[in-house]
């Protein structure tokens, strides 16, 4: 075996730095700053710089990120790629007001110059001493077994062979296969004015098997993921197989797939990955920079009621190895799982730094970028429903003539008018209580109020999404993850053919 | 690092590549620089400005490929990123279709003037851009007392790049962009927030729009939403606003690569030569169009930009054919990106086309949605205005049209002579007939 591409070979020959990312098991702040070749009195000088021009508060973001990627297609692993960065953003706040800039060099001179650039979102001339960093002690909700930087690319390349070998061997119709396994280590070091310092290892991983298949002459493709903050021990025989076997199934049951009449009918959402529906119907809009610039359709509507009493919806830090958990936010608070939602009265905006301050509230850790080039907004996490009083079969026995939406690609929301779609990649019709033919390619598009008051029905089967979803916003992609239980909405519009 | 200094270390890259054990490589060294303003409730609410450095390489040894990026270009840290690179490449299976592009395959001259990059960038003053964005709000603001919220923004870009390939192509261009816009909410009466935006972007700062304007159109369209309905299901005629044009012709993209048809996955094998919309739909890359957003001499892989012609008079002229799909298919590479994309424009203007209505729908905005690439079905949400007997009677939101890529541009019905100017794809206004629309 050897460490291939996964080291971050930048810090090789670099004497005055870490060789590698230290263990994250055992990993001491001194390691982190070591890591960053900077001292405490090193940032101490950068925060009096950036707040040298009378701003509030100035946090430091240190990064480095080390994305692997290799791919199989035409069965051979036969392509490989690295994405290395690092560097530091540098934010200044002023009541509201935001000043950022970043650097990729890590000297002193660079991230003053860096921190000046920031400092002059203010103008008052007043300072206020730096105060002493003081480690912030946090959680560990991904802890994994070996580091990312320990597995070689020797390791990996076995796993897609498998996974392609299975692929080809479930079904004859199956004719082209793309398979890719992508780790990701964010290794973080947050400082603050405050004088708050915290440390963070993140790992991620995934892999994507993309399936074509052709059956008459003609052709359908489709794909299945599995990712979470996890290690290679992630990748069981049983996933393995799951990856082949449901990449295979949800390509070639396309093939008996007719599109549903256009209209508004009652839509079961299946269990998991169907929160993509809370994604967009309500966590959007529950993101505090939109409604402390009134822009939200959810502004000025906490602690009234907005759903039946059996839905309580989450948007939650705190889930072992899922996708959008944190062991601290990217502005050194403390995650936590937070109620959107509760008995069906709406009780929380997700809060970032700037926002809380606004209402007057603690942050609830929702404070994100997308890495030190990004400042901070606030963002969802793993946002779900909990477990309601129905069960699955009563819920489908339940319609007369409707839409059983199983699987998605994407979802897109206006926030103020509430308007929200997402896109259901196969699912099923439901007739007299009954699931019948499979869909495919349908947009589904509801008001995100309306949609809420229209759960009629929550299962308890509650189950987290499986595959890698990422999350957009004002040009920062995070990753997240979403789950719920089998849910009724008793009408919502579906595209479709017109009779 | 000034340009000389960029094209010497990319060279060294190369030669550092080789020394390792490189068989080919290619490598980019990027440049940027941006400054972002955002301003609300009359005051700055957001200023960033950032240099970002960025080293591409690609590396092939013993027929076997890998790409690498890093933001640390310092020589003692990229050494070692090289050779780690080249060993971890030789782990991969052979693939004798990966190789650089044949050199005949470049560009021969990179002379001509394409205006992509204002040299009065430099004289932009921060004071000047925050003024802009506070006008822009001033003027979105003077539009109605129903506005809830208005963000300005400003952002201009300098970015420069330089490529080396092992055989032979060295390249570098330099490019401007200026954005300026606005994103409005203005309050419907009944609890809803609906919003719009306008953003002008534009390679000479010179080019952008009077603020006043972008302010005014940003809070126009933000207002012409309110009272928003869906309405019934049912096939419709279908006009759709410029700035919207792209998402479908976009539906057309994918398919037409190397890649998508290597890998099965297009609706369009086959097609080649083929009529796959009407007469009047007639579709062109220009690499070298003047001051455009997608202006070129070169693509990623180094290929010689060209000006093709994509879909003549209906008929799918041509593939876009990168180096490796192509080799792979037995095709002469061609680019397997588009540039700038310009339609032979037709006669009539938008509001001539709205008048043509007697009932349908014009299409303001898409929201979410997707299509497939394998076989040309779509869905798409949308919002717009309810057109009776030529004019606009009712905004209109919530709702999705559907259909198959193949069907559906049969359905093309007129091109509009108003191109938007504020977008590498270049689209008038286009109207379709009978499209499915799913409301009520």
């Amino acid at each position: 075996m050897i460490a291939a591409a996964t080291i971050p070979a930048i810090f090789r020959s670099e004497p005055a730095r870490a060789l590698s990312v230290p263990d994250p098991d055992n990993m001491q702040l001194s390691d982190a700053y070591h890591h960053f070749g900077v001292t405490e009195a090193i940032i101490r000088d950068v925060i009096a710089e950036a707040l040298s021009m009378g701003g509030d508060y100035c946090d430091v973001y240190f990064e480095q990120n080390v994305t692997n990627t290799i791919g199989l297609e035409d069965k051979e692993v036969n392509r490989a790629y690295t994405d290395v960065s690092l560097g530091a953003g540098i934010r200044v706040l002023k009541g509201d007001q935001t000043g950022y800039s970043f650097t990729e060099e890590l000297s002193p001179k660079a991230m003053k110059l860096a921190a000046k650039t920031a400092a002059a979102i203010a103008n008052s001339g007043k300072t206020a001493p730096p105060q002493a960093l003081k480690l912030h002690d946090i959680p560990s909700y991904y802890p994994i077994e070996t580091p990312w930087e320990q597995v070689g690319i020797d390791q990996k390349i076995p796993y897609l062979q498998n996974i392609n070998d299975k692929v080809f061997a479930l079904d004859s119709r199956v004719i082209k296969s793309n398979i890719w396994f992508i780790n990701e280590t964010s290794m973080i070091l947050i400082a603050t004015s405050e004088g708050r310092v915290v440390y963070d290892y993140r790992p991620m991983a995934r892999i994507i098997v993309t399936c074509t298949a052709e059956q008459d002459g003609r052709r359908e493709s489709n794909y299945f993921d599995l990712a979470g903050r996890q290690g290679i021990e992630f990748f069981t025989p049983e996933n393995v197989d799951r990856l082949a076997s449901e990449a295979v199934e949800r390509t070639t049951a396309l093939f008996k797939a007719v599109k549903p009449e256009a209209g508004v009918m009652p839509v079961v959402l299946a269990a998991g990955s169907s929160g993509i529906l809370l994604h967009e119907a309500i966590g959007h809009g529950m993101e505090a920079d939109f409604n402390r610039k009134k822009i939200s359709i959810f502004s000025d509507k906490i602690n009234k009621p907005v759903a039946e009493s059996f839905v309580t919806i989450v948007d939650d830090g705190t889930n072992p190895h899922i996708r959008g958990s944190l062991n601290v936010d990217d502005e050194a608070n403390d995650t936590e799982k937070t109620y959107l939602v509760e008995n069906g009265i709406l009780k929380s905006y997700l809060h970032d730094r700037i926002s809380a301050r606004y209402y007057g509230v603690k942050p609830t850790g929702n404070g994100r970028r997308e890495s030190f080039r990004y400042s901070v907004q606030p963002r969802m996490r793993n946002t779900y429903m909990e477990n309601g009083p129905h069960t699955k079969e009563e819920i489908i026995a339940s319609v007369k003539k409707g839409l059983y939406a199983e699987a998605f690609t994407n979802g897109e929301v206006a926030i103020g008018a509430g308007d929200f779609t997402f896109y259901v990649k196969s699912g099923a019709l439901i007739e007299d209580g009954k699931i019948t033919r499979p869909v495919k390619d349908v947009n589904i598009i509801g008001n995100g109020p309306e949609v809420l008051r229209n759960i009629v029905m929550v299962g308890n089967d509650m189950k987290m999404a499986e595959g890698g979803w990422t999350c957009g916003k004002g040009g920062q992609g995070v990753p997240v993850s979403m789950g719920l239980p089998t849910v009724l909405v008793s009408e919502i519009t579906v595209g479709g053919v017109s009779s | 690092m000034k340009l000389k200094d960029r094209l010497d270390l990319a060279q060294w890259v190369i030669k550092t590549a080789v020394k390792c054990g490189a068989d080919e490589s290619a490598v980019s060294l990027s440049n940027r620089r941006e400054v972002e303003i955002e301003y609300r409730d009359k005051q700055l609410d957001k200023v960033k400005e950032s240099v970002q450095n960025s080293l591409d390489l690609n590396i092939y040894v013993d027929q076997k490929y890998s790409g690498h990026s890093t933001s640390d270009l310092r020589k003692e840290s990229l050494k070692s990123f090289i050779d780690e690179a080249v060993r971890s490449t030789r782990y991969l299976s052979a693939d004798p279709y990966r190789t650089l592009p044949d050199p005949s395959l470049y560009p021969e001259s990179m002379d001509k003037d394409l205006k992509i990059l204002d040299a009065g960038y430099e004289q932009i003053h921060s004071r000047e851009r925050v003024e802009l964005a506070a006008q822009i709000e001033e003027a979105a603001l003077a539009q109605s007392d129903r506005i809830i919220s208005t963000t300005a923004g400003y952002s201009d870009v300098m970015a420069s790049s330089v490529k080396v390939h092992s055989n032979g192509f060295q390249g570098q261009i330099s490019t401007t962009q200026f954005w300026m816009g606005a994103e409005v909410t203005v309050d419907d009466g009944r609890g809803g927030r609906p919003e719009d935006w306008f953003y002008a972007g534009t390679r000479y700062f010179k080019d952008l729009p009077p603020c006043d304007q972008i302010g005014k159109w940003a809070a126009q369209r933000a207002l012409r939403k309110i009272g928003q309905e869906k309405i019934d299901s049912g096939k419709y005629v279908m006009l759709v606003e410029n700035s919207s044009s792209a998402q479908l012709l976009r539906m057309f993209q994918f398919p037409m690569t190397a890649r998508a048809l290597q890998q099965k996955r297009s609706f369009l094998d086959g097609k080649l030569g083929q009529p796959i919309a009407p007469e009047i739909l007639t579709v062109t890359d220009d690499p070298f169009l003047e001051k455009g957003l997608g202006s070129r001499y070169y693509d990623g892989e180094g290929i010689a930009a060209q000006t093709r012609t994509l879909i003549d008079k209906g008929v799918l002229n041509t593939y876009l054919v990168d180096n490796y799909y192509g080799r792979k298919l037995g095709m002469t590479p061609n680019s397997g990106g588009t540039s700038n994309i310009l339609l032979d424009y037709g006669e009539k203007s938008h509001e001539e086309l709205i008048q043509t209505i007697d009932k349908g729908i014009l299409i303001t905005g898409f929201i979410g949605g997707n299509s497939n690439s394998t076989t040309g079905d779509f869905s798409f949400g949308i919002m717009g205005l309810l057109i009776e007997n030529g004019a606009a009677v009712q905004p209109v939101n919530e709702m999705n049209i559907s259909g198959n890529a193949l069907t559906f541009w049969n359905k093309l019905a007129a091109v509009g002579n108003d191109p938007y100017p504020y977008s590498s794809w270049r689209l008038p206004s286009l109207m379709f007939e009978d499209v499915d629309f799913s409301g009520i």
